[in-house]
Order: C-alpha cells, then sequence, then structure tokens
C-alpha cells in the first residue's frame, strides 16, 4: 500500500499506527444445534428450541452434530486454513445465569481449524490478512433484565447454537479493513452456506482487540480487548474512540492497561468491563463426555470436491474471461446473491452491458429501495430481454432507461412495454433517410452555414432529426447518413 | 422353595417362567420386607404402589421371552427414572422429577423388570460408606451400625439384606465393588463405555460405569447381559459385539493366566486379607489356572491421581446445581449471592470438599503441576495394565485393605476413608471391567472381598473366573435379619 493510503492518528508531529485483530464469531448455518437436535430458528417464543442436554439436565450427555463439523471444515477451506485431524473440545468453566451447564463446550488448545487468510481488495491494492485459528463452541442462552422489575429472566433457544469463533492476526490497520474484513468474511461463509452473516440476528458479532504503536516502532503496544460489538459500524467506532484513548494516554505519560471493555454506542466511548486482575479463571480441560475429534482425510476431500468457486476465484474469472475491470468484478463477487443475478443475466445477454446495467441503474434502484439484490424489482430474465434489446438496436439506451424504469413497477417484460408504448427504434434507413431530408428542408440556412465550416452544427441537425423522430432514431443511423448527406 | 426374597435372579426367573411365582406374588413380598426394613435406610424414594400395578399388569400379560420376566428392582438413585424422583443423596435435587429416563434402567425395564424404588447413595456418589447422603446412613446387614460401603451403599445392603433380588449400582473409584465386599454380594464394574452413561447424575465423567449387584455370580452375569448396550446418546459409548454373558458363563478355567501384582501388598494391610488372597491364590491353582507374579509399578501414584482427576471433573459436572434451572434454590439478593446460598445449603461437606479440590487443580498456573500430570499418569498406569495383560489373561487382587467399618469411624478422617478404594481406583484409572466377589470374612465375621481384573471388554472371562472361585469358596452370609420390625 501506499504511504498516502495508511491509516494513522496525529499527535503533535507525532503519528500512531493502530493495530487490530478480530474475534469473529460466526453462526453455523445448520438446522440443529452443536450437541443437541433441537431447532436453531430465528425468532421462536422464549425457551421454546430448548432440549434437555440445552439446559443441562442432570445425567444428559452432549452428542455431536456432524453437520455442524462439516460446515466448519468447509469455512476453514474457504479461508485457506489448515484443517487439523485432530482436535478437542474443551470446557470453559464460569458460573452465569444463562450457562445452563456452568461451563461452554469450546475448543481451546486444539482447534479444528489452524492458520488461514483472507484476501482484502482495497483501493490501492490487495492487503492479506491472516488468520490464527477457527474453533466451534457453544452459544450461551440469554439473560433479560429489562421485562421484570425484580428478576432476570433467562432465554435458552439460542444455548447450545453452534458457533464458529474466526481470530485473525493482527493485521488489521485501519478501520476500512476492518469493514473490507468483515464484508469478505461474510462474502465467503454465505457463498459456502456456513453463516448466514445476519448482524441484525446476531449472527455475526466480533471482539475486537485494538492496540496503537507510534509509527515505525515493531513492538506492539498493550492491547485492549472490545467485547461483543455487532455491526461495522460501532466496530469502527469502537476501535478510533479506543485507538484515540490509548493514544491520549501515551501523551499523558501513562500506561495502557490490558483489559476487557465494552463500547457504549450512545456515549461513542469504550468504557473498562474488567481488568487482566479480575480477568475469568475458566479452568479449562478437555471435556470428558467427548472423545478428542478425528476428522478422516477422506472427508476433507469429499467436502473439497463440494466446495463452491469462492469471490476470489470468480473475480479472477470474471476477469479473465469475461474481460470485467478489476473494479467491476470486485463489486460484482462481493456478494453471492449478486454474481449469481449477473451470471444469470449474461447467460442470453451481453457482459459489459449486464456489468453496466445491473452495477449501475439496478444498484441504484435497490439503494434507492434499501432492498437486498434478492429482493429485486427486476428479474434477471427480464433485465437480459432489455439488454438484447439494446444490443441488438431496438431500443438506444437512453429509451432503455425509460423502459426500466417501468420495469421496476412489477418486474415488468421490456418487450411488451417497448411495443404497447410503440418505443421501438427506427432503424430503417429509408425512413431515417426521410425524416433527415425533412430537417435539412426546414433548416436550409443552417446547412449553408455548416457548409461553410461551422462544424459544430452537426449536433444542431442529429438533435432535430432525433426530435423528428420522437426520439426513436437509431442514434448510429441518424449519425451516418446526415454526414452522407450534409458532407456529400 | 425357599423363602422368595432370599432367591436369587436365576431362580426367580426360573419361578415366574414355570409359572410357579407371579410378579404380583413376588413383588408384593419384597415391597413388605422393605416396609420392616426401614431401619437399614435403603430406600430414598419407593415406587411400591405403581410397582404393584405394573406387576399385575405383567401377569395379565405376561411375556417369558424377556430376561427379567416381571422382576421387581430397586436401583441406585443415582440413575435418572422418568417420573420418580431422583435425588443423586443431594438436598439439591431433593425435589427432582426427571422427564427421562436413563438408558441402563430402560434397558431393565425393556426386558421386564418393575422399579421397586431409589436406593440411597453416598451424595452424588462422593463416599466409601454412604455417610455423606442427604438422606442420611444405611445400615449395613451384616452388623448394626456398620456401614455398608460406598457409593452404592443403599445398593449393596439391599441385595445383602434381601430387599430386591438384583440392584445395579455406578462405580468411579470402587462404588460397586467395595459396598458389595462390605456387604458379601458380588459387583462388577464393565469397561468403560460397556454401559450407556445417559441419564445417570454424573460424577466423574471419564471414570463412571454403571454396573450389577448381585446375590452370585450368575445373577451378575445376566444382569450385565440386560445393561450393557451401545448407546448414540453417549459419545463415550463403545459399538462393540457384547457376549451373552450368562449362557457362555462357564467354571472351566483350566489354563487362564492369573496375574498377582506385588503392588498390591501396602502397609499396614491385614492379615486376614492377606489369608484372603493367598485363599483366593489356592482356589484359582486349585481351578487349574496358572498363577504369575506381575507387577504394577505405578499403583501407588493411582489414588493420588483419582483425586486429582475426579475432583476436577466433578467440580465442571456440579455446576449445573446453581438454582437456576430445576432443584434447590435459596433465594438471594443478586445471582450471586443465590448462587452462594443455594450451592452452601444444597450440597453437603464431602461434595465442597471435591469441588474445591477439583477448582483448584484445574486453576490457571496449577492445571500443569495437578491436572496435566494426573492425566499423564492416569497414562502411566493403563500401561502398567497393557504390559501385565501381555502376559496374563486377568488379575487377581483383594476388593478393599479391610472389612466394614463402624458408622463414623472415618467421617472425621477423609484421607483414611479414600485410602479404603486403594484396590479399585487404578481400575477405574485404566477403565478396565472388575468384580468383587466375597471370599471370606474376617475375625468379626464380616464379609471381605476378592477383585478379578480383565481386560478391556472382557467381561466374560472375569465372570468365569469369579464363577469358577466361587464355587470353591462356597461363601456363606450370615445375615440375622437383626433389623427386623414387625
Amino acid at each position: 500500500m501506499s504511504k498516502n493510503s495508511e491509516y494513522l492518528i496525529e499527535r503533535e508531529n507525532k503519528q500512531y499506527e493502530v493495530i487490530i485483530g478480530l474475534e469473529v464469531h460466526a453462526q453455523v448455518t445448520s438446522e440443529s444445534k452443536l450437541f443437541s437436535q433441537s431447532s436453531t430458528k430465528f425468532g421462536a417464543e422464549p425457551n421454546t428450541q430448548v432440549s434437555l442436554v440445552d439446559a443441562a439436565f442432570p445425567g444428559m450427555l452432549p452428542v455431536i452434530n456432524e453437520f455442524c463439523i462439516e460446515q466448519a471444515i468447509k469455512t476453514g477451506i474457504g479461508l485457506k486454513a489448515k484443517i487439523n485431524k485432530k482436535s478437542v473440545f474443551d470446557r470453559k468453566n464460569y458460573f452465569y445465569a444463562d450457562l445452563p451447564q456452568g461451563y461452554q463446550i469450546s475448543q481451546y488448545k486444539y482447534p479444528i481449524v489452524g492458520e488461514g487468510k483472507v484476501i482484502l481488495d482495497m483501493p490501492n491494492g490487495q492487503k492479506e490478512i491472516g488468520i490464527e485459528r477457527l474453533h466451534l463452541e457453544q452459544d450461551a442462552g440469554k439473560s433479560i433484565h429489562d421485562i421484570d422489575p425484580n428478576n432476570t429472566l433467562v432465554d435458552l433457544n439460542r444455548s447450545g447454537v453452534a458457533l464458529m469463533e474466526i481470530v485473525s492476526k493482527p493485521d488489521l490497520r485501519s478501520p476500512d479493513e476492518v469493514n473490507v474484513y468483515i464484508k469478505k468474511l461474510r462474502s465467503i461463509m454465505r457463498y459456502l452456506g456456513t453463516c448466514d452473516g445476519n448482524m441484525q440476528e446476531g449472527s455475526l458479532r466480533a471482539d475486537v482487540n485494538v492496540s496503537v504503536r507510534l509509527k515505525g516502532e515493531t513492538e506492539f503496544g498493550t492491547r485492549c480487548e472490545i467485547k461483543n460489538v455487532n455491526s461495522i459500524k460501532f466496530m469502527q467506532m469502537a476501535i478510533i474512540s479506543e485507538a484515540n484513548r490509548q493514544i491520549d494516554l501515551l501523551e499523558e505519560g501513562k500506561e495502557i492497561d490490558q483489559e476487557t471493555r465494552l463500547f457504549d454506542t450512545k456515549r461513542n466511548e469504550t468504557r473498562s468491563m474488567r481488568s487482566k486482575e479480575d480477568a475469568h479463571d475458566y479452568r479449562y480441560f478437555p471435556d470428558p463426555d467427548l472423545l478428542p475429534l478425528e476428522i478422516s482425510q477422506e472427508l476433507i476431500e469429499k467436502i473439497k470436491s463440494d466446495i463452491p468457486e469462492l469471490p476470489d476465484e470468480k473475480k479472477k474469472r470474471f476477469i479473465d474471461k469475461f474481460n470485467l475491470s478489476p473494479y467491476e468484478a470486485t463489486i460484482l463477487v462481493s456478494d453471492i446473491e449478486t454474481s449469481n443475478f449477473f451470471e444469470e443475466v449474461i447467460k442470453n445477454s451481453d457482459i459489459k452491458l449486464a456489468s453496466n446495467w445491473i452495477t449501475g441503474e439496478l444498484f441504484a434502484v435497490l439503494n434507492e429501495k434499501n432492498l437486498e439484490i434478492s429482493q429485486s424489482p427486476v428479474s434477471a430474465k427480464n433485465l437480459s430481454k432489455l439488454i438484447n434489446l439494446i444490443k441488438d438496436g431496438t431500443i438506444s439506451g437512453k429509451i432503455a432507461k425509460t423502459v426500466f424504469e417501468q420495469m421496476i413497477d412489477g418486474d415488468q417484460d421490456p418487450l411488451i412495454i417497448v411495443k404497447e408504448k410503440g418505443l421501438k427504434q427506427e432503424s430503417d434507413p429509408k425512413a431515417i433517410e426521410e425524416l433527415i431530408n425533412k430537417v435539412i428542408e426546414n433548416n436550409s440556412d443552417k446547412v449553408a452555414e455548416y457548409k461553410s465550416g461551422k462544424d459544430k452544427l452537426f449536433g444542431f441537425f442529429v438533435g432535430q432529426a432525433m426530435k423528428e423522430s420522437k426520439g426513436k432514431g437509431n442514434p448510429q443511423l441518424i449519425n451516418k447518413i446526415l454526414k452522407e448527406k450534409l458532407n456529400g | 422353595m425357599s423363602d422368595i426374597t432370599s432367591q436369587s435372579l436365576f431362580e426367580l426367573t426360573s419361578n415366574i417362567k414355570e409359572k410357579k411365582l407371579s410378579s404380583e406374588e413376588i413383588t408384593k413380598v419384597f415391597i413388605d420386607r422393605a416396609e420392616k426394613s426401614k431401619k437399614l435406610n435403603v430406600y430414598v424414594t419407593d415406587n411400591f404402589e405403581k410397582a404393584i400395578d405394573q406387576s399385575k399388569k405383567f401377569d395379565s400379560n405376561p411375556n417369558f421371552d424377556l430376561k427379567l420376566p416381571g422382576i421387581p428392582i430397586a436401583v441406585k438413585d443415582l440413575f435418572c427414572t422418568n417420573g420418580v424422583r431422583t435425588t443423586a443423596g443431594s438436598k439439591i435435587l431433593n425435589n427432582f422429577v426427571p422427564t427421562y429416563e436413563s438408558t441402563v434402567t430402560q434397558n431393565l425395564w425393556s426386558q421386564g423388570a418393575i422399579l421397586l424404588g431409589k436406593l440411597n447413595c453416598d451424595e452424588f456418589a462422593m463416599g466409601s460408606s454412604n455417610e455423606t447422603s442427604f438422606f442420611g446412613n444405611v445400615q449395613n446387614p451384616v452388623g448394626e451400625n456398620l456401614v455398608p460401603g460406598g457409593s452404592s451403599g443403599g445398593s449393596s445392603a439391599a441385595v445383602a439384606a434381601n430387599l430386591t433380588p438384583v440392584t445395579i449400582g455406578t462405580d468411579t473409584g470402587g462404588s460397586i465393588r467395595q459396598p458389595a465386599s462390605f456387604t458379601g454380594t458380588v459387583g462388577l464394574k464393565p469397561t468403560y463405555g460397556s454401559c450407556s452413561r445417559y441419564g445417570i447424575v454424573a460424577f466423574a465423567s471419564s471414570l463412571d460405569q454403571a454396573g450389577p449387584m448381585t446375590k452370585n455370580v450368575r445373577d451378575c452375569s445376566m444382569l450385565l447381559e440386560v445393561i450393557s448396550s451401545f448407546d448414540q446418546k453417549d459419545s463415550t459409548s463403545i459399538d462393540y459385539k457384547r457376549n451373552c454373558y450368562s449362557k457362555e458363563l462357564s467354571k472351566d478355567i483350566k489354563g487362564k493366566k492369573i496375574g498377582i501384582p506385588k503392588e498390591y501388598r501396602v502397609d499396614n494391610m491385614p492379615d486376614e486379607i492377606e489369608q484372603l488372597w493367598k485363599n483366593g491364590i489356592s482356589y484359582a491353582k486349585g481351578c487349574g489356572a496358572e498363577i504369575i507374579d506381575i507387577s504394577l509399578p505405578h499403583t501407588n501414584y493411582a489414588l493420588p491421581t483419582y483425586y486429582i482427576v475426579a475432583p476436577a471433573e466433578a467440580s465442571s459436572n456440579l455446576a449445573r446445581y446453581d438454582g437456576v434451572k430445576y432443584g434447590f434454590r435459596s433465594p438471594g439478593q443478586n445471582l450471586i449471592e443465590m448462587y452462594e446460598k443455594t450451592r452452601s445449603e444444597g450440597f453437603g461437606d464431602e461434595v465442597k470438599r471435591r469441588i474445591m479440590i477439583g477448582t483448584y487443580v484445574l486453576s490457571s498456573g496449577y492445571y500443569d503441576a495437578y491436572y496435566l500430570k494426573a492425566q499423564k499418569v492416569r497414562q502411566l498406569i493403563k500401561k502398567d495394565f497393557d504390559d501385565a495383560f501381555s502376559k496374563v489373561d486377568a488379575i487377581l487382587t483383594p476388593s478393599t485393605p479391610s472389612s466394614a467399618f463402624k458408622i463414623g469411624e472415618k467421617t472425621n478422617d477423609p484421607v483414611s476413608m479414600y485410602l479404603n478404594d486403594i484396590f479399585t481406583v487404578p481400575i477405574n484409572l485404566a477403565g478396565l471391567p472388575g468384580i468383587s466377589i466375597p471370599a471370606g470374612k474376617d475375625k468379626n465375621n464380616y464379609p471381605l472381598g476378592l477383585q478379578v481384573i480383565g481386560k478391556p471388554f472382557d467381561e466374560q472371562n472375569i465372570l468365569n473366573i469369579s464363577y469358577a472361585l466361587e464355587d470353591k469358596i462356597n461363601f456363606k452370609n450370615d445375615i440375622s435379619d437383626w433389623w427386623l420390625s414387625e
């Protein structure tokens, strides 16, 4: 990356660099929980999706949901990471009302997935972010403090839901990179179908580790961990606020305490949750109810063979095969729904036009209406029809925009719109010649001026001819015939 | 026909199948005797009314193909039983009624057995004398004010006192074999992974196993056959072909190599234990077995290893008893206070002691020195047995270093209490099958047991050796029914 794009915080001729590492908690897409058969569906009535295992009744035992294991392996492959053939489930012991077992089953020393990487497309080029590990763990339930004035209520629907904790290396250097990283991670998992990435429903959350150091330093500063931030915007705000807090301390000659902090979104500041001294002793040890998890090469190979084309590969293909610019390709592959839409459109229509129309007109409409591409008011089928109408000269690009505006209203067929409104482009050379003759007749004075050297008037004639054709004249044809007539 | 309650399981099933006895008749006789045996305090919860209904139901449409046709059985109160209170001997589960059935008890009912009730045990199976139970001491029918052993003390006493034909207990460090030894009964701890742990209140997950407790070896083989099964609900359950233990039971042990580990000759071992062992060896020889001296060099470390591993797992397993979801709750001003009051009042001293030991050995800074080291030693103990079993087919040892002791004798000395399990814990640490059979008496006429240890999944072999020894030993329990009331 070039120097001027570095994210640095300045203080009296000093420049501070911000070091960020993320622990992303991604809910595994799975019908049932990690160690029980209860449903994981979001939004059910409290405590309706709770098995005896989830509520930790006496004598209940966890049984691994193989599907969640496969999902974690799949995600690991998507992160170009090492899949560990042997991993261990540990118990993380702590007391809380929404943690029925009194421990969370997680993976500590031996995670299912080891080191990997994620490539970020930044404005100044690509940047690689290292992945430290990915491990599987159970989610806890939810404590609700604001319904009953005297009691805390507990909903165990989430208790036991499978999460993947994806830990990055401290390779991120700016809020922008964090934005792109989370989006890329989300995109990869959505391509794989391993996490829906729905931040509103809590399917994707992150603990953010932040430290600062003077530019040029090689040692890391003392880091603070900001717990459980649930949107990219808040992550970015928390990072900026926390980095500035740390720099202020350093500037005052104070030390930074390693601690866990919370981000107060209303006040836009982080505050201390617990210091290192108060850190929990989780007393991790291997869960004796579960044998070490052994994964065969065969299973890894089987999962590998089912891995769909991922964003990086798809982008390369779009550039190589479709001749798209890296910028266009990046936009089109960023979300699997978008790339699927694009590929559907280009099955029967021009690639370049499809790319322009999707990233231009269609995105503008989606943005304006705040819709996902899966909710697009114009189907891929009808968009490709519209593109074909442009390509074969039936309508001009300008008319196409008018047609498109009408298509939005209930995904109308552009062929029908063009026919009903009589918007078909006039491409008969004889008809064009006739109307040009008319224009020349009606503007003999301008013709004389043109012929005497006033070249600029050519545009005037084009405009008049277009007007005469009620906007339907084929622009290329008008140009061509006008030139012949005027210059001939 | 002898008194019904003194009949073996084998006799009772034969009599039922031959229609000489009805299930109702048998069930009522056991209930009658239980009503007169309250002094022993074996029952925490009885199921007598329902049991009679079920026995009538069985008799109205009997299925004699079942392995336990209409046989009433009381079980240790550590097995969750659907609709019947399950306490684990603890105040904290005093009011707990499961809505589910443990796999092992389900196996009993599926073969026609009928639940008589839930038997007293040490709190969360932590104890060697049944004195830690919230529901009070159990009297050993062998003699007044004598402990029945533990933790399956209610179970051993119930079998010895003819209050149930057979029973099932659980064994984490000797909790089946030691009480069997103290009461002159037979108790078998199967190979880890043989019997499902699903629905058994957990003490130490990597050590807990359910097993049969019976009057004789044949009954033991019959009951093991019923309770041992592969279960997908327990991830540590092992899928292997189980024998028809009772059908394959044989006294022919000619040529079997039986190991005698020198490390089991502990300091201060009473002469009568030494003598018992010698007798066992000569009986084995008499059966045609070959006696081989072996060494299990890490035996000395088994007890300390056990008292790190078991409390560590227990401290985590018992975290779920927090007053939030079920069981006893003592209200507090806030969450922490509720936890503290609930667990302080809900657990007894021994359970608290082990939770504290377990929490300590898992703590940051101590984990490597205690828990991790204990796991390493556990591997060495396992390896000792692997090496020994390359030379022998089974191992013969005493079951306990002493006979039953007086109630209250060891309650203030946990270490001397823990030493009771010195011969039994290594077998749990190694995951092996072990059986205790009554083999003699001490000077007070209290029973003493011998332990036969087998290779993994080799229950048939130790049953056969025990069957042959039982025949030679010809042990007779001398129980006077001193506790009976009118």
